[in-house]
């Protein structure tokens, strides 16, 4: 009997909201029969041989980095892994590893990407990990269906389609959790690094430098203000010559911390404002109401030193 | 998102608004929040709590850690069984002047809702996540 | 009920809010100022609040209250010490304190008490009218 073989191209997959969806449901005529229990079975019967096999996989890609991981560490991932996928597929015969049955392998998969990302592993040492799964389970299953040609053509199929996305979402945790990092570490660089100057006795300076983001302005200029009461500086200069732009949140919070300090008992005079920056403050309608303003760092300078009633001379 | 502790403070007397500033002082910095997020947090409870006691003829305040993918929040839930609000959009536009303090607690919460019914009582949620 | 101690410090008087105010101690705080400073002629009321983490609406109002009620009396209010916390809270509240003057501690708010006051008394114009 000749059936007539619906052959689909691979479902488009999407991210949505940080799990993997198909967005086209495989049709079951594509199974013909041949059920992802199949693998199930496969892995029943051959855990141990899949284990050994696959660990010397991993431990072959990965012979940089058997310093980092230690051996029974790796072991047990992989444990993991074999019995959340065997669990998975004895309760759910589709391929699409977004379903619910695959919910707690995908926990067991993020928690081993933010591991290895905290780690410092790069992105493929931590998607080989299921990768290189592909390569044992493969050749369990030419082995068992070396007669089957069309179920084993099935098998390789599904077992790549879930493992692909396995795989892709090792990935995709493990770029968060970097970028989690990252900002952390970017966090406390900013702590560090945004000085605040004496430049007299009660007169602050703070230069900003580079791109203002609102937390990174927060941050700052609470900065500011713990400085104000801890030199007791009634004068604080904010320049901002060396901040190419400025939108609508950072005027807001440079408007904000200029209200705060006053209602602290301090004024501040805003520096370095330059032409674009004017323009695009005029544009955001953004208004400095009684803020003083002054086009350098000097003149604002000039201005504090007025106001303490001191001024510079030369000694003769 | 899920639920992961909360405790509950009657509101019978002014004292207790000063007892509540204490008691969300405790959680906020229980959950971490940095001191001006604690400082916002804690005067948006002082001014609900006062209208809790002051116009609401008493009730209490539910505090509750919330736990969501990727971060951590808490809300504070103020409930009374007063008069009601009638018109909530008049209460919270012009509060300032009269002094009931919404609007202020919503400008110092990331979310913020009230439910009045007349006659029936009132409750009103903020909730500051962290992070 | 325990209220909140005043002091005086040559013209001026000194509060120094070192707890949390319950809406109560605040009203006998505004009464007990406003009757001292009728009693003791003072120019200037300078009110210390360093210690506060928490200023709300009604603490705000408070403040305002006492700085127009010892206007109206003839004398200067000075709010000090500030957190910076607070002050960042009350501009997010939209609360500017009208009226009121600010200065970063104790010394300096004098200063400021004493330049008002030496301004409404000394000053005269060279032809000998009084500047107002």
């Amino acid at each position: 009997m000749v059936s007539l073989r619906f052959r689909e191209l691979s479902p488009r997959r999407h991210f949505v909201g940080g799990s993997l969806q198909l967005t086209d449901p495989i049709p079951r005529v594509i199974y013909r029969g041949v059920s992802t229990h199949r693998i199930f079975e496969i892995i029943q019967r051959h855990e141990n041989d899949l284990l050994a096999e696959w660990l010397r996989l991993q431990n072959q890609t990965l012979a940089s980095r058997r310093d980092r991981i230690p051996e029974s560490q790796l072991r047990a991932n992989s444990q993991d892994f074999i019995m959340g996928l065997r669990d998975a597929l004895s309760a759910s015969d589709s391929v699409d590893t977004g379903q619910p049955a695959w919910s707690r392998l995908r926990e067991i998969l993020a928690e081993f990407s933010k591991q290895r990302a905290a780690l410092g592993f790069t992105p493929s040492e931590t998607a080989i990990f299921v990768l290189s799964f592909k390569q044992a389970l493969f050749g369990r299953l030419r082995q068992e269906y070396a007669n089957d040609p069309h179920a084993f053509a099935e098998l390789t199929w599904q077992a790549t389609e879930i493992l692909d996305q396995l795989g892709l979402y090792t990935v995709e945790i493990y770029t968060k959790t970097r970028e989690s990092v990252i900002l952390r570490q970017q966090q406390e660089l900013l702590e560090l690094s945004t000085p605040v100057v004496e430049l007299w006795t009660g007169i602050l300076a703070l230069p900003l430098i580079g791109m203002l983001d609102s937390s990174r302005t927060q941050v700052v200029m609470q900065n500011l203000l713990e400085a104000i009461v801890a030199r007791e500086a009634d004068l604080a200069i904010i320049d901002i010559t060396g901040v190419p732009t400025v939108d609508t949140l950072v005027a807001q919070h440079l408007l904000k911390t200029v209200a705060a300090a006053r209602l602290m008992g301090a004024d501040c005079i805003i520096s370095g404002i330059r032409p674009q920056i004017a323009q695009t403050i005029i544009h955001l309608g953004v208004d400095l109401g009684a803020v003083i303003t002054k086009a350098t760092l000097a003149d604002a300078f000039r201005l504090a030193l007025k106001k303490k009633n001191l001024s510079i001379g030369s000694s003769r | 998102m899920t639920v992961e502790k909360q405790s509950e403070l009657p509101l019978r007397a002014q004292e207790d608004v000063v007892s509540a500033r204490q008691f969300v002082r405790a959680w906020a910095v229980e959950l971490g929040l940095n001191l001006v997020d604690q400082t916002k947090i804690i005067t948006a409870a002082s001014e609900l709590a006062r209208n809790a006691v002051i116009y609401g003829g008493g009730g209490l305040v539910r505090v509750e850690i919330l736990v969501d993918p990727g971060k951590r929040g808490l809300r504070l839930t103020f409930e009374d069984r007063g008069p009601g609000i009638a018109d909530i959009e008049k209460a919270m536009s012009d509060g300032y002047t009269t002094g009931n303090g919404l609007g202020g607690a919503k400008r110092l919460s990331h979310e913020f809702s009230i439910e009045s019914t007349p006659g029936a009582g009132t409750r009103i949620s903020i909730t500051r996540w962290k992070g | 009920m325990d209220r909140i101690p005043l002091l005086k410090i040559g013209d001026f008087l000194l509060v120094t809010v070192q707890v949390d105010m319950h809406d109560r101690l605040a009203v006998a705080l505004q009464d007990d100022l406003t009757e001292r400073i009728v009693a003791t002629r003072a120019r200037g009321v300078l009110i210390d609040i360093s210690a506060l983490d928490i200023v709300d609406s009604f603490i705000g109002r408070m403040l305002g209250n006492i700085a127009g009620m010892a206007r109206v009396l003839d004398a200067e209010t000075v709010v000090v010490g500030m957190q910076p916390s607070v002050a960042i809270t009350l501009v997010e509240l939209g609360l500017s304190l009208p009226g009121i003057r600010t200065a970063l501690n104790i010394d300096r708010g004098m200063d400021l008490l004493r330049a008002a006051a030496s301004e409404e008394t000394g000053e005269t114009s060279s032809d000998g009218r009084e500047a107002v």
